[in-house]
Formats: structure tokens, sequence, C-alpha cells
């Protein structure tokens, strides 16, 4: 891979060959500057990336770690603690509440599209657009909608609920894709054998093709809670910012990056912001490692 | 029996794949029918062109916001994209195959860091580190440029590297037979055979950062005035509607659906343009 063209017949194949192709290819960069620049820039850009990514990740950590402590965790909020645990306990119920409606609602679509659709079908083709359109969509229009639709329209108030539905509609056409390509990836053998034992076309669907694509799809709905854990602009006006928990899904209340907004913008508890970082922080990391986890065993099939 | 089953599944599924569409269908309907009249009522040119916002004052014009958009959009570009495209090379070309998979679920991970730890990590070290080397008060036009520049990386990395490995190798193969370097294979031969696939990517990252909220929020400084300069604060679209959209009312609530109205047409024509380049990417192919 490393080659140059000017080693490309460098001899066979032992660690001396490498070394040996290393120091050909810092010559050959010395006849041709311009390919060394380029190597070079490439070099020096990825390191630009990843190390801004390490960095990150790190400064928010050693930026927030001192500050988790137990007040922030007492279950009432008051100005004094700061408590992000009312936020943590919304934020879970959003995603659970939000999931359960997303998730069905995607696969089913996903189905349709993969097993039901017959090519060239208009409604397909709309379909597909109007995905792709609302995957484009920015969030703070998500939670425009949301509050002229749920909050306003249909009298929801800023609640827990408006704020889901609105999640629902900005996790769709990810958990659709997602799980569109899951369906996809499992072979058409496995259906027609299915149907060849005299299975019908729902049997095939949920009892052969589903649970081999469950991989593709979890990994799409992690992917999906990731989104919902760390957005902000679509729930600052339907869920609204109330730091409690809310006795039902109608009342208003902040999951944890709406927290963390409100902290940071007001200003006083700039700590106690970046402590409640770390929380998004692990939470994201957590929910990256289990998605690719998941893609993982789609690889190994 | 049976037959009513499969019937009455079929249904449901459908129902379901057109949720999309009605999704789209009550946005549309929802934001204009609150947006246009308010533009109708200020005039579209005193709302389009119009340089002052002073909702006290019944001032509603936003060109300074759309400006600031395509300011801070073109300053992500500007420092994005170069680094973007090169990492792509490495990832696509030059990684070693021990570390790519760490490195991969790096770009993942970036692309899942919430806007917000974004726009707090800009906050507490990007914009005192832009106060202390320059001056002024750090929240700038330059703040945001940058941080939204590292925001579309992954954005713009991921469908570049796909693009960079769809083209066939016998590209490479035969410009290395020509007697051209690795470099000059890659970058002048790959590279313009991956073009469409890139400019989809980019177009990608355009979007991601026209339609970047909190973030730009908590660096950019939040004037509504036209922007004066890299180092001077400036708010951007949807900053002017998440600031004030908490206590507006009246026409000056509508003036803001209707920023949301102007900002979700330059998503449709991103949007138009990227699926357009997607059908020649897959002609192409």
């Amino acid at each position: 891979m490393l080659n140059n063209t000017a080693v490309a017949s460098a001899p066979a194949s032992t660690g001396k060959r490498n070394e040996s192709s290393f120091t050909n290819q810092i010559r050959s960069y010395f006849r041709h500057p311009g390919s060394g620049l380029l190597a070079l820039l490439t070099t020096v850009a990825a390191a630009a990336t990843f190390a801004m990514l390490l960095f990150l990740v790190i400064y928010i950590l050693v930026k927030g770690i001192p500050y988790l402590t137990p007040s922030l965790f007492s279950p009432e909020y008051t100005s004094e603690n700061v408590s992000l645990l009312p936020s943590l306990i919304n934020t879970f119920t959003m995603t659970v509440v939000s999931l359960a409606i997303a998730a069905p609602l995607g696969i089913f679509a996903a189905i349709y599209l993969v097993e039901y659709a017959k090519k060239g079908n208009k409604l397909v083709g709309i379909i597909r657009i109007t995905a792709e359109t609302l995957s484009g969509i920015p969030s703070i229009v998500y939670g425009l909608f949301g509050m002229l639709f749920f909050v306003t329209t249909l009298q929801w108030g800023m609640s827990l609920l408006a704020g889901a539905f609105t999640l629902v509609i900005m996790v769709l056409p990810l958990i659709m894709r997602t799980s569109e390509e899951a369906l996809k990836a499992v072979p058409d053998s496995y259906r027609e054998a299915s149907f060849g034992l005299g299975a019908g076309k729902l049997r095939t669907i949920f009892t052969i093709v589903l649970p081999s694509a469950v991989p593709g799809i979890l990994a799409g709905v992690i992917l999906a809670i990731g989104r919902i854990i760390g957005e902000t602009a679509a729930l600052l006006y339907t869920a609204g910012t109330v730091a409690a928990i809310p006795s039902n899904l109608m009342g208003s209340g902040r999951t944890l990056a709406l927290h963390m907004y409100v902290l940071s913008s007001e200003g006083l508890h700039m700590n106690q912001a970046s402590a409640t970082a770390v929380v998004i922080l692990v939470f994201v990391l957590i929910i990256n490692g289990l998605s690719g986890m998941a893609a993982k065993r789609i690889a190994k099939g | 029996m049976s037959h009513i089953k499969e019937k009455g599944m079929k249904f449901i599924f459908m129902i379901a794949a057109c949720t999309s569409v009605l999704a789209v269908f009550l946005i549309c309907l929802f934001l204009f029918a609150n947006g246009i009249p308010a533009i109708g009522k200020i005039g579209p040119l005193k709302f389009l062109l119009g340089t002052t916002w002073k909702p006290s004052n019944n001032k509603f014009g936003i060109f300074p916001m759309i400006v600031a958009s395509l300011y801070v959009t073109g300053g992500a570009i500007l420092f994005g994209v170069p680094i973007a495209l090169f990492t792509s090379v490495f990832m696509a070309r030059y990684c070693p195959k021990k570390i790519y998979r760490p490195l991969k679920s790096g770009i993942e991970l970036m692309a899942g860091v919430p806007s917000i730890v974004y726009g707090f990590f800009g906050l507490i070290l990007l914009v005192p580190l832009i106060r202390q080397i320059f001056g002024g008060t750090g929240t700038s036009m330059l703040a945001a440029s940058l941080l939204l520049g590292m925001m579309i990386l992954p954005t713009i990395i991921g469908p570049t590297e796909s693009a960079i490995r769809s083209v066939p190798e016998s590209y490479y193969e035969g410009s290395l037979a020509l007697g051209a370097t690795k470099e000059r294979s890659i970058f002048f031969v790959m590279l313009p055979a991956a073009k469409s696939g890139i400019l989809a990517a980019v177009v990608l990252g355009i979007g991601r950062a026209i339609g970047e909220t909190m973030a730009v929020i908590m660096v950019a400084g939040n004037q509504p005035r036209m922007p004066a300069g890299i180092l001077k604060g400036l708010r951007t679209m949807t900053a002017n509607i998440v600031t004030e959209m908490g206590y507006a009312t009246g026409l000056h609530r509508e003036a803001l659906i209707a920023t949301a109205v102007v900002l979700f047409a330059f998503i449709l024509i991103i949007n138009l343009s990227l699926s357009l380049l997607n059908r020649r990417s897959e002609n192409a192919e």
C-alpha cells in the first residue's frame, strides 16, 4: 500500500524490506517534491482531524469531571444545587417515548419499501424524496414546526409528548434508511427458501427476514438514541425548559442537552454545565460503542 | 383469514411509509401558512433586503442574518473542506489496516457528538483563545466558522471516503503503470473520477453548516447587524429564531417564523442540488 512507483519493484517480504521501502519512499519524495508535499498534507490533515477529536473529548472530560459532585444528582432541582437528575430522567423518558413510536414506524416503512414496493412505483419515489428532505431539515425548523403544530394547533402545550413527537419526525428518516439497508442486505435466497417451504409473505418477513436484519436495524436505532440525547434546538420550544420531572407526559420538562444549554447561556453555573457536558459525552461514547458493536455483527454475518 | 391479515399488514406498512410524506407536507403547510403572511405584511423586499432588525420599532429586515449565515457557512467550508478532503484520502488510500477501525469509529464519534457539546467547547476554549490572540470579545465570525468547520468534518469525510473507494482500482494501477507517483495517481486521477461524489459530500456539509443552531448561538456573539469583520460578532438566521422566539408575540413572532421559511428555502435548494448530484454520480458509475 505504502509503496511508491519508484519502489514498486522492491524485493520480497521481510521486516527489512519495509524499512528499506520506507527510506526509498522518502527518497522518492525528494525526487518528486510535489508528491511529497501532497503526502505530507494528507498525513498532517488526518492527524489534525483526529487530534481535534481527541482534544475535544479530553478537554470536556478534564474540565467537567472535577465538578461531578453528589449534589448534582440530588432528586430535586434548586437554583443552588442545579441538579441534573430531573433532566437525566426526562431524557430517558423522552428517548423511550420517541423510540416507541419512531422505531416501529421506521422499520415498517422500510419493510414496505424493500419487500412490497414494486420498482418504478411513483409512491416509492415520493417517499424517498420526502425522507431525504426530512433528513436535511435543520433541527430548529423541526422545533418551530413542533411548536406550531403539536404545542399550539393540537393544544398539547409545551410538554414531553410534544417534544417526543417532534423528535419522532426528526429521527424517522435515519431509522428508515438504516433499516432499509439492513433489510436489503438479507440475501434473497432466505426469502425464496421460506416461500418454498410454504410460508406466506408476512410470516417470511417476521420470522426470516427481520431476525436476520436485527443488527443493522439496531445500529440505526442506537444512532437515533444518540441524536435524541443530544438534541437541543428542536426541544427548546416544544418540550420547554422546566427543570423538574413532570407528573405525566403532558407536562413540560428539560432534557440534559437543554439543561446544559440553559446553564451555559445563563452563564452563572459554567462548572455545572461542564459536568453536564461530561454526562452527555459519556452517553454518546457508550452509544457509539454499542452501535459499532452492532455494525460489527453485521459485518460478520 | 390469512389473506385478510396479509392485505391488512401490507396496508399498515404502506401507511407507515407514508408518514414521511405526511410529515413533509405538514411542515411545509404550517411553516408557510404562518410565515408567508408575515412576509406579505412586512413587504417581501423590506423583509429580505432590509438591513435593520428592530422588532420594537417594527423593523424586520433579515438581510444581515442571511449574509451572516452565508459568511459563516463559507468560512466553515474554507476551513473544513481541505482538511476533510485530505483526511478522506488518508482514510481511503494511506491508512494502515491496523489503525483503520479505531480511526473510522473516531470519525463516527465526531459525527455523534451533539452540537451543544461542540458549542460549549467553542465557548470555553475557542472564544477565550481568539480573545487572547486577536483581542475583542472573542465571540465572532471567526469562532463560528472554525467551530462549524470542525463540525462538518465527519459529514464530509464519510461520503468522500466512499466516493474515493468506489473509483475502480484499475484507474490507480493504470496511472502507476504510466509512471506517475502514488500521490499523482490519487490526486490527479482518482479524485477527478470521484468528483461528483465529493461535491455531493461538500453540499451535505453546507447544509449542515447553514442549519446549525446551538453551536453558532454560543460562539457567534449574536449581534443583529451587518457582519462587520471576521473578529466581530454576528447573528445567523438560526440564531435569530432561537434567541427571540421565547418572548416574541404578534408580527415579531410571525417574522421569526418567516425567517425559518427563508432558511427552509435555502435547505430545499441545497437538497435539490444534492439529489441532482447524486443522480449524476449514479449515472456516472
